[in-house]
């Protein structure tokens, strides 16, 4: 847990982001049609689901972790990197929205990636409501630590699996590659990678920010 | 003969309907080449830079919070 308190992987994460905001929008894209430039959200888009899926592994890890020892700390760190991944979630799927309004025609079409997208989005809500509503603390930590074991994986196959089934605008999905025509673009990986890998550890610094919140404020209502 | 012509017709215009679908796609390259693309890089690093900044400055009160414990 000393990680947390460490300042280099912050900077570092810091870096990884400014490098694919100047990369991100210079190097050279492939030339595709409909998409133009636009092709450059990848490298602001698609980070910000992947820094989602990061706080949220941790999330359950951390459940885990809370359902075996029974540490109170461990189920803190399992709401705010919830929390922090609820945050990533709206920014992911307003990003998505807008640029949909201007390759799909709509923000809204209806596509399967969408409102899978939107029914994880109501699974975590749930998580929330279900921690709000029960009272007592060892009895809520235990019951939203197996609810968000069983919510991890139903997010990851309805946003991940189920749209690659069907057919879907979204790339892919339906024999519709998803990065294997950019992979052939090396240019591009030079921005993506880092930029997923950044954006995952500033979500995970918001996180930790809001973890330590969380446990001053505990142990301030411990002492009372 | 005719047919053959009216053929070659219809199989030319295919091609130049074709070509204008997979030809020259727009990409904003005036924008780079004319340097105002820097503009919008430079906006957008002071922009995150400012709010890593205020990252940084949250970490560190709160870790002078934690020492006082």
């Amino acid at each position: 847990m000393k990680f947390i308190y460490q300042t280099w992987w912050k900077i570092a994460a810091v870096l990884l982001v400014l490098s694919t905001l100047v990369t991100g929008l210079l190097f050279d894209v492939p030339k595709l049609p409909i998409l133009h430039e636009s092709i450059r959200n990848l490298y602001f888009h698609v980070p910000m689901w992947i820094a989602m899926f990061t706080v949220f592994a941790i999330s359950v890890f951390y459940s885990i972790r809370y359902l075996t020892t029974g540490k109170e700390e461990y189920d803190l760190i399992a709401v705010e990197s919830a929390n922090t991944g609820i945050f990533f979630f709206v920014l992911g799927l307003v990003t998505g929205m807008m640029w949909a309004n201007y390759t799909w025609g709509a923000p809204w079409s209806n596509d399967p990636k969408q409102n899978s997208a939107a029914i994880a989005f109501l699974l975590y809500c749930a998580y929330l409501v279900l921690r709000n509503s029960i009272d007592e603390e060892q009895k809520r930590a235990k019951i939203s630590a197996i609810y968000n074991i069983f919510a991890f994986p139903i997010m990851v196959v309805l946003i991940m699996v189920l749209p690659r089934l069907t057919d879907s605008l979204h790339p892919g999905s339906g024999g519709n590659p998803a990065f294997g025509k950019y992979d052939l673009d090396n240019g591009m990986k030079i921005a993506f990678y880092p930029a997923m890998l950044g954006w995952s550890f500033i979500a995970l610094w918001i996180a930790t920010l809001r973890y330590r919140i969380r446990l001053i404020e505990y142990k301030n209502n411990e002492i009372n | 003969m005719k047919k053959l012509q009216i053929f070659l017709l219809l199989l030319l215009s295919y091609t130049t309907c074709f070509a204008q679908q997979t030809g020259d796609v727009e990409m904003a390259f005036d924008m780079r080449s004319s340097g105002k693309i820097y503009v919008v890089i430079a906006t957008i690093v002071i922009i995150f830079a400012g709010l890593a900044l205020y990252l940084f400055s949250m970490d560190r009160r709160l870790k002078k919070i934690e020492k006082q414990k």
